[in-house]
């Protein structure tokens, strides 16, 4: 996890995003993501210091990076668990491993593990709705979960970062 | 050199996760050298509940064959290339020979879905092959005005969910006056149980592509701009890829084959937010700002993106468009009924058999979809309904499943065509809770900018919340049924006015769920967690501790070989016990 301060080497690739986004419109968005590319997730110093370089209210930034639910302000885990909550995986059955997996990893959606090695976030719909119900761990796709399951396949993630 | 024999793996999200890419590794070593083979990776096949799924073409026949693993593959190669050994078994659907799957395709009219799953959507070549950009020819040796008139003539009416004419958008966009117009596709397929504008993105790109630059002569815009969800990374590559093959070839860019009219297109990542897929609230968000809609009109036809004349169209509205020139208005208007012309893709899923992706002409009768199609519900489970249009849209019980797929009667059943979500629900599937999980999602996605919308879904989402855990009133029925109203006519945008829908539709045929819930504190189909108990029957259990040691937070104590207990105060309802159970002595219970 990044909480560190800035370092130079950050602040000099976000002059250099900034420097993209000069005299454009409509960057907002853009703008954000390619931030969130670099840093993992949104820091309020590249904000703030964004929005002073191009002229824009920090004000409205921040409006949109909580608007969409893509952004986010805190830094994620090592590895990313997206729970599909989508309606296909609902009828399923997708709630009670959402129940567990907060409840086994002691976080509420959103929010990183003690250990920093999960981000749980729910998500709609991930296209494999035939196989349901569906999470993805980082790139890979788990399906057919039951709670039991979802949580067998976690600790095979944390065993393996617990060797590396 | 003999006859070319090509072999193909779906290599599409859920082919992926059912573990196609292994497969694909295995024929791709098997085959390497291979000169009168070729290997190719396609998109969704349709048949998602098969995967991995493995075609086979030789001379015009096609053998699709399921559930492949790398050694399937490995007999599968040996039985093509050198006619040793047999794998007719794992044959699941065939263009000559028998295969079970054969009757659920022929139902199905592919015009959207025309190449999903015979072409590498990374290769122009493919998409050439199969006819692609001949539309485009054909649109630029046309007047714009006759384009318009036979997309008109076609009946085609827009995919993402309204239905309004296309060639008719296009006319106004055209008639607006202003020299910058801008064709806008909307990709943001927001739906939470849907999947086929996906499934097309991924799966032939240039589709979507032909489909703007068409649009673009039309109404005569030079730039176009695909908004698409930032959640399908692999669309956005895609997309990007064939962008710049469509550059390279001359099909985009300056002078669009040698001609004087110029259009290039680019794509921008939508960044989670299901307002953004409303027409008004996605230009917002384009422009850059928080993607709230505003009053229309003006119209994005008039007024639309950086305040020019947009056109706005869905990813399966422009991907039947080169099909409709190349083919004719009349050929696409002979499929459908009534007002709805033309097919439909369907991302069937939920209780159903044969979950996929389907494309079948309008007008053919749910039933038939979902029973012919998608082969019912599971083994001694009844279909309980159908729900379509996700959050918007409703759900239509068995009873109604004769109403042909058209957006008349879809709409006169109180659900919505939308965009092609179709969840099936069977005895097992909640009403109640279905109708709480579509408003907490729109609750959750309300932009806020209408007290009605952001307040009265808040206080429908609570209402049901208290039905759901038996602390509901009759009263509360009446006040739902209210409110439901409230919301409909007090916000500004679809997501407000649509909103009540799923609670409105299961008020209506499923009442009696509701009913069960207040009064008898009881869950029909036991899926209510506040409303359910699970039990050990003390006569058939043997005392293994197995439940004992999956029970994720202590709830059951037994001593080995006596009978166990589970602690109804403990006990969170998260149904792990049952399962381990060897001999089925755990029951769910609802009073
Ligand atoms: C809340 C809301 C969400 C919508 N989401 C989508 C969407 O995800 N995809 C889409 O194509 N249309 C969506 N629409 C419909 C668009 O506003 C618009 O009607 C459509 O893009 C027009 O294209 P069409 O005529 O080809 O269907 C949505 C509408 C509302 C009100
Ligand atoms: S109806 Fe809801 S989502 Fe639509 S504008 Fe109003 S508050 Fe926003
Ligand atoms: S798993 Fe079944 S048999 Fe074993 S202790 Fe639990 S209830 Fe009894
Ligand atoms: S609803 Fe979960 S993958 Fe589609
Ligand atoms: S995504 Fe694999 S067949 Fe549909």
């Amino acid at each position: 996890m990044r909480t560190a301060p800035p370092t130079a080497e950050d602040r000099t690739a976000l002059a250099a995003l900034i420097a993209k986004y000069r005299g454009k419109r409509g960057v907002a968005i853009p703008l954000l993501a390619d931030l969130q590319r670099r840093f993992g997730y949104l820091p309020p110093w590249a904000v703030e210091e964004a929005a002073r370089e191009l002229d824009l209210p920090a004000a409205e930034l921040f409006g949109v990076a909580t608007f969409y639910s893509m952004f986010r302000l805190k830094p994620l885990g090592k590895h990313v668990i997206r729970l599909c909550r989508g309606t296909a995986c609902h009828v399923q059955g997708s709630l009670r491993i959402a129940e567990e997996l907060q409840r086994r990893l002691s976080v509420a959606e959103g929010d990183t593990t003690e250990d920093g090695l999960f981000t749980l976030q729910f998500v709609a719909c991930l296209g494999c709705c035939s196989l349901a119900p569906v999470m993805m761990v980082g790139e890979d796709v788990h399906g057919r979960l039951s709670p039991a399951k979802a949580v067998e396949v976690l600790e095979g993630y944390r065993a393996r970062a617990g060797k590396g | 050199m003999g006859q070319e024999t090509v072999f193909r793996v779906g290599l599409a999200s859920c082919g992926i996760a059912s573990g196609s890419a292994p497969v694909y590794e295995r024929l791709q070593a098997l085959l390497a050298g291979c000169p009168d083979a070729r290997l190719q990776r396609v998109g969704c096949v349709g048949l998602c509940f098969h995967e991995p799924l493995v075609e086979v073409e030789r001379d015009g026949a096609r053998y699709l064959y399921g559930e492949v693993n790398p050694e399937l593959a490995e007999r599968i190669v040996a039985f093509h290339l050198r006619g040793e050994g047999d794998v007719a078994e794992h044959l699941v659907a065939s263009t000559t020979a028998e295969a079970p799957e054969n009757e659920m395709l022929a139902r199905q009219v592919r015009i959207v879905l025309r190449n999903c799953g015979l072409i590498d959507p990374e290769r122009i070549e493919d998409y050439l092959a199969r006819g692609g950009y001949t539309a485009l020819r054909k649109a630029l040796g046309m007047k714009p005005e006759e384009v318009i008139a036979e997309v008109e003539r076609s009946g085609l009416r827009g995919r993402g969910g309204a239905g309004f004419p296309t060639g008719l958008k296009w006319k106004f966009a055209r008639a607006a006056p202003g020299e910058d117009k801008y064709i806008v596709c909307n990709a943001d397929e927001g739906d939470p149980g849907a999947f086929m504008d996906r499934s097309v993105l991924e799966g032939d790109p240039h589709s979507v592509l032909e489909g703007m630059v068409i649009a673009a002569w039309a109404v005569g815009a030079s730039e176009g701009v695909i908004y698409c969800r930032a959640e399908y990374p692999l669309a956005v590559r895609r997309l990007e890829i064939a962008i710049a093959q469509a550059r390279e070839a001359g099909y985009l860019g300056t002078n669009v084959l040698g001609t004087a009219f110029s259009f290039d297109v680019h794509v921008k990542e939508g960044a989670g937010a299901f307002v953004c897929g409303e027409e008004t609230a996605l230009l917002a968000s384009i422009e850059g700002r928080r993607g709230m809609p505003r009053p229309r009109p003006p119209f994005p036809a008039q007024k639309g993106l950086w305040g020019k004349p947009t056109v706005i169209n869905n990813v399966e509205t422009f991907a039947n468009v080169p099909w409709i020139l190349v083919h004719g208005a009349e050929a696409f208007a002979r499929y459908g009924i009534g007002r709805s012309r033309g097919t439909k893709v369907f991302a069937l899923a939920g209780k159903v058999r044969k979950g996929g992706l389907v494309e079948v002409p309008m007008g053919m009768p749910l039933r038939e979809l979902i029973l012919g199609i998608g082969g019912g519900v599971g083994e001694g489970r009844t279909i309980k309904a159908v729900q379509m249009g996700g959050p918007s849209g409703g759900c239509i019980p068995e009873p109604l499943l004769d109403t042909p797929v058209d957006y008349e009667s879809i709409t006169a059943t109180g659900a919505i065509m939308g965009s092609g979500g179709m969840v099936v629900l069977d005895d097992t599937s909640c009403m109640v809770d279905v109708a709480r999980f579509f408003l907490q999602f729109t609750q959750g996605e309300s932009c806020g900018k209408c007290p009605f919308c952001r307040i009265g879904t808040k206080r429908m989402l609570e209402i049901l919340e208290r039905i759901t855990q038996g602390k509901g009133t009759m009263e509360d029925l009446d006040r739902l049924a209210e409110l439901s109203v409230q919301v409909k006519d007090g916000s500004l945008c679809g997501l407000g006015q649509t909103a009540p829908n799923p609670v409105l539709t299961t008020l209506r045929y499923f009442r009696d769920e509701y009913e069960a819930h207040i009064r008898e504190k009881r869950c029909p189909a036991k899926v209510c967690t506040a409303l359910i108990h699970y039990r050990i029957d003390p006569k058939v259990c043997i005392g293994c501790t197995l439940c004992a040691r999956q029970c994720p937070v202590g709830a059951i104590a037994g001593e080995r070989r006596k009978a166990h207990v589970i602690s109804d105060e403990k006990c969170v309802r998260c149904g792990q016990c049952a399962p381990v159970c060897p001999v089925n002595a755990i029951s769910v219970e609802s009073p």
